[in-house]
């Protein structure tokens, strides 16, 4: 006889599931459902009075009810009323229901938790674990207020009997993490660690997922418990399979527990104590040595109870990732199951494999299975299992085998599932790039990944390979011939096309040569794709058409027909019509140097971080997303300013300019990173911030010719970009500026999360600037003092910065004309998920830019005259705030990068110092004497130039100097 | 912890939910169509263990029934398959030889049995012999009422030919 027959058999309900089941159709099953809950609500509502059972017949179908899929919007009370019967039954049922069915907001709460409340003090255990389970399954922060502080003391009293105990331990876990702030541990914490000594098993096998939970939170509070774990675990281990009685499963003794040790013992660093140590290192030898002994037992639960520990004891020793010889045999082991007949044992061997990858002891020896993981990929029948064998293989590569996984990752694409091919397609880009030995490897394997799943390659990846063909010149003739073999397909993918048509645009001349691709078959090759594509690939075809025009004179008629045909003149999209119009004009009017100064080959991109890695990372799960939204903002940063970027290809920026269209083909504007981060305040744009790509990016910026002029007149893009909403600027900054007025290096900045450095040099521009500009590097050391992510506009750097890691940023700073107020340094990050936002002025003055000027006492004095308006010259008596010490006035004087004249002033007491400010505008000639008065620690400055701006500026700062 | 635990049958009719963590009803019902989408799509003979947002699914079939539970990243999957076997020779333990019916027409058995074994999505006791004890003895305070029960008679000829579940 079943042991059903022991119940109450609730001989309606049962009816009710019967006919239930008997109806035929959905409706006839509403219909049932309906007629039930009206005969319930009128029960409920009766005068009279229903008896207990009733009640809880009523409510038992209503819970089933509910969990046929269907709303249910009273019977709350009675199911409350049920937990203070005094009947077994009638109280589990109300618990029941109400565990399924309350929400943690509802107003009978408080109902609930009287109820709770007595149980809990009734002493009774199967009312106390009736209690704590609906606390455990309703887990509201209402509960937790009630009982955060009685279930402690259950949990250590004496008294208590085992079974509560165990659920006042998974009691109060639940309530630990729905909030954490009102179960305080404190005096129990030493007891509750205890409890892994307890007696019963299963009483700790409970208590240990609480101590877990609780030294993830407070590692320092709960670090006694490793010494406990450490010497159960070895308990276990060395017991025999019957020595736990019941808590042998299948002769595996106590899986769960020992499971759970080791999980907790991954919360801590490996153990220092030494002896704590070797018994843990002997356990889990114990464990790697028990799995190459035969089985006890066929059954599968045998088998996977047994695999359970050692792969959990696997994850300990890759969590150590400091005893070599432990890491080699788990990655032998986990060999073994990578042949393993039960799919099981291979999917988590690969699974686990991937993190053992990682570490540097065991590296070299999973790259030894790489012909088992290569034949998974390929022979595998199961979907998740190849899925994890990709993983893996992209866990594995390095250098020594980039090569052989990337072209074994290629062609399983070709028949890989759907559901995978995406982040297949971002795996292969990634490992493409970041181990490309010859660049036309790496360039074949894009175009490949297009040929095969074009589909599934997203933006970022072709936006990738043009960066990199345009930033290599080895590498772009053999791009060049590849898009255009790659195009003769008949069809390709307009991926495809899209790559072409920029890579033939700026390279085609390459190939131009060879007469099967002369630059009318490569004009008719591109052109033979343009009907087939969308929009934004037309609109970059065009672009490519007018570079065309730029790179073979001969193709301009063609050209210019193509262009003034209706289909494109009269387009009824804008952008397209737009771009027909502007080329045609452009092709028709400008001379031929314009046109060559206008259609230059795009500059080199900056380095970045890829934009794929980023991709994959914000797939990869909600951990990476913030890295994920910083490249997004990134991007949005370089479009805004990429706009106004002197470097970027004129035309691409006209075009670009006169309809911003994010879809169309502005790879420069979009992956383009160099963002002016130094927002130059109140409207004098003084200082013109350059990206690192410098010498392109100024060669470009000097061509003062009408085009580029015009372009800039075309976009309304206000003249200096600040960045968007940037904190007021500390108030302490205008003091940190002064430091640096006479020095160039040292801190700026320092809080407890990040320390800034600043080293700035004058550089003699590189190359092809006129020889009376003079650029200011400043190398800005940003380390961080924690773990913060850190999003610095100027040149990408990896988004997650570790604690205790430098980031350098390179500014190179032009002076277009004078200025006095400093340029905004605006660095945003994320520390503990809050955005952090920072201002400060760098410690760029006008001093920065002086070259000294060497002079004679008579040339000096002669110039002095001739400074001898009232304007001009600007002078300040003021008090010494430092000791008059005439060596540091010296140090000083040159810090400020004027020569000092020796032998000048007639009184040897006095500085005289010389100096031309270099801007791109003029040369701003400044004179300075300084007259020290020992007796009355005081100093009168004076300074005479050519601008008095200058003259005023500079007294300002050099009064705050002595 | 396991997230969620679903008990549904070949034609992916839910038997049994079970939730650790409170969940928007919406969502619930998301998760639900989902794993019996996932589940049921699957192959015979291929891998227990899926990947589904950030959690790990493991299912197992027994029978007519799927059994599907929800864990987070740490979770240990093959212990999780344990953890459903056990509840199933639990069910058979109490009703012998458990069929889909026992479940449906005991359903809450079904979540008191479960009550024993686990909480919060933790396992709070292991042992077959120590569960038992104390369900039984749940069972003990129970007052016996109607000696004859027609329809749970038919249920019981119906489940006479049942096929058990393991």
């Amino acid at each position: 006889m079943p042991a059903v027959s022991k119940g109450d058999g609730m001989r309606g309900l049962a009816v009710f599931i019967s006919d239930i089941r008997n109806c035929k159709s959905k409706e006839a099953e509403i219909k049932r459902i309906n007629k039930e809950l009206a005969n319930i609500r009128s029960k409920f509502k009766g005068d009279k009075a229903l008896d207990g059972y009733s009640k809880k017949k009523y409510v038992c179908k209503l819970l089933f009810i509910f969990l046929l899929g269907h709303d249910i919007d009273f019977g709350h009370m009675e199911a409350v009323n049920l937990l203070s019967s005094n009947k077994y039954t009638e109280k589990q049922i109300g618990y029941l229901f109400i565990s399924v069915l309350v929400n943690s907001n509802s107003e009978l709460i408080r109902l609930i938790n009287n109820a709770i409340k007595n149980d809990l003090s009734s002493r009774n255990p199967t009312f106390m674990c009736l209690a704590l389970h609906c606390i455990a399954n309703v887990g509201s922060r209402e509960m937790a207020e009630a009982f955060a502080g009685e279930i402690p003391r259950i949990l250590v009293a004496g008294d208590t009997m085992d079974s509560v105990k165990q659920s006042a331990a998974l009691c109060l876990l639940r309530l630990y993490k729905t909030s954490p702030d009102l179960v305080l541990m404190g005096e129990w914490t030493s007891r509750v660690v205890h409890l892994l000594n307890d007696q019963h098993m299963g009483v700790v096998t409970a208590a240990i997922s609480l101590i877990t939970c609780l030294s993830q939170k407070n590692p320092d509070e709960f670090k006694t418990c490793v010494s406990l774990a450490v010497s159960r675990l070895s308990r276990i281990v060395s017991s025999a399979s019957t020595d736990l009685q019941d808590y042998t499963y299948y002769f595996v003794p106590a899986p769960w527990l020992s499971c759970k040790l080791l999980r907790l013992l991954q919360c801590y660093p490996p153990p220092e104590d030494g002896a704590v140590k070797g018994r843990l290192v002997e356990c889990l030898e114990t464990i790697l040595n028990k799995a190459q002994e035969p089985p006890k037992s066929k059954k599968v639960q045998h088998s996977n109870a047994k695999n359970a520990i050692l792969f959990e004891a696997i994850a300990l020793i890759i969590h150590y990732d400091s005893e070599p010889n432990l890491l080699v045999r788990a990655c032998n082991q986990l060999g073994q199951f990578l042949q393993h007949r039960e799919t099981n044992l291979r999917y988590l061997a690969l699974e686990s494999m991937c993190t053992l990858a990682s570490s540097e002891f065991s590296h070299e020896a999973v790259k030894t299975h790489i012909e088992t993981v290569i034949n998974a990929l390929k022979t595998e029948r199961d979907v998740s299992v190849r899925q994890r064998a990709a993983d893996l293989l992209y866990a594995m590569c390095d250098r020594s085998n980039a090569k052989q996984i990337v072209a074994e990752m290629l062609s399983y694409l070709e028949t890989a599932d759907y559901s995978i091919r995406e982040e297949m397609v971002l795996k292969v880009a990634i490992l493409a790039e970041k181990y490309a030995v010859d660049y036309s490897w790496y360039v074949d394997t894009i175009l490949n990944l297009i040929r095969i799943a074009g589909d599934y390659v997203s933006e970022e990846v072709w936006y990738r390979v043009i960066q990199i063909v345009i930033n290599r010149d080895d590498v772009q003739g053999y791009a060049a011939k590849t898009v255009f073999e790659a195009l003769q397909a008949p069809a390709c993918h307009e991926n495809m096309v899209k790559v072409g048509g920029y890579i033939l645009g700026e390279f085609g001349n390459l190939i131009a040569g060879d007469p099967r691709s002369s630059p009318l078959v490569q004009f008719n090759l591109l052109h033979s794709k343009f009907h087939l594509c969308s929009v934004p690939t037309r609109a970059l075809l065009l672009s490519a058409y007018i570079k065309f025009i730029n790179l073979f004179p001969e193709t301009k008629s063609t050209i210019q027909e193509v262009l003034r045909c209706d289909s494109q003149i009269r387009n009824s999209d804008v952008e397209l019509q737009q771009r027909a119009v502007e080329y045609l004009k452009l092709s028709s009017i400008a001379s031929t140097d314009v046109l060559a100064t206008v259609l230059e080959e795009m500059p080199p991109f900056p380095e970045r971080e890829s934009s794929i890695l980023a991709k994959l990372k914000k797939k990869k799960g909600p951990g990476a997303v913030s890295a994920g939204e910083l490249e997004e903002g990134k991007r949005e940063g370089g479009e805004v300013n990429g706009a106004e970027r002197p470097g970027d290809n004129a035309a691409i920026a006209a075009s670009n300019a006169s309809t911003p269209s994010p879809s169309a083909d502005l790879l420069g504007l979009r992956s383009a990173a160099p963002v002016s981060a130094a927002p130059v305040s109140a409207g004098s744009l003084l200082v013109d911030v350059f990206s690192e790509a410098g010498p392109a990016a100024s060669t470009a910026g000097v061509n003062d010719d009408g085009f580029l002029s015009c372009s800039s007149a075309l976009s309304s893009a206000p003249p200096s970009v600040v960045s968007e909403d940037p904190a007021p600027p500390l108030p302490e900054s205008d003091e940190l500026l002064n430091k640096f007025v006479c020095k160039n290096n040292g801190v700026l900045f320092e809080n407890q999360l990040l320390q800034i450095g600043i080293k700035s040099e004058y550089r003699q521009n590189l190359g092809k600037l006129p020889n009376t500009l003079r650029n200011i590097v400043l190398l800005i050391f940003i380390a961080l003092l924690n773990e913060i992510l850190l999003n610095v506009q100027l040149k990408p750097v990896d988004p997650l910065v570790e604690g205790g890691a430098q980031v350098q940023q390179v500014i190179n700073i032009e002076c277009l004309s004078d200025f006095s107020d400093a340029p905004l340094l605006n660095i945003k990050f994320r520390y503990g998920g809050a955005l952090q936002n920072l201002s400060l002025k760098l410690p760029v003055t006008i001093n920065k830019f002086f070259q000294p000027t060497e002079m004679s006492s008579h040339d000096f004095f002669q110039r002095w005259k001739q400074l001898s308006q009232p304007q001009q010259e600007a002078q300040k008596i003021f008090k010494a705030n430092h000791p008059m010490d005439t060596e540091v006035l010296k140090a000083k004087l040159l810090g400020l990068g004027t020569a000092l004249l020796d032998n000048v002033d007639p009184n040897p007491e006095n500085f005289v110092c010389a100096g031309v400010i270099q801007t791109k505008a003029q040369q701003i000639g400044c004179l300075l004497r300084l007259e020290p008065n020992a007796q009355a620690q005081m100093y009168r400055l004076t300074l005479r130039s050519s601008k008095d701006t200058v003259a005023k500026r500079l007294c300002e700062l050099l009064s705050e100097q002595f | 912890m396991m997230r969620f635990l679903l008990l549904f049958s070949r034609q992916g009719k839910l038997r049994l939910q079970k939730w650790f963590l409170p969940l928007p009803e919406r969502e619930k019902k998301k998760i639900i169509r989902d794993m019996v989408a996932m589940v049921l799509a699957r192959k015979p003979r291929t891998c227990n263990f899926l990947h589904w947002r950030d959690l790990k699914i493991v299912y197992k079939r027994y029978a007519s029934l799927y059994f599907c539970c929800g864990l987070e990243e740490q979770d240990n999957e093959l212990l999780a398959l344990e953890v459903l076997h056990r509840y199933v020779e639990l069910l058979d333990k109490y009703f012998g030889n458990v069929c889909e019916l026992d479940i449906i027409f005991n359903f809450e058995k079904a979540y008191f049995i479960l009550d024993e074994f686990l909480m919060g999505g933790e396992i709070q006791e292991t042992s077959k012999l120590s569960i038992s004890k104390s369900i039984e003895a749940s069972d003990m305070l129970q007052e016996v009422r109607g000696s004859v029960q027609a329809p749970y008679q038919s249920y019981q000829s119906q489940a006479a030919s049942k096929k058990a579940i393991t």
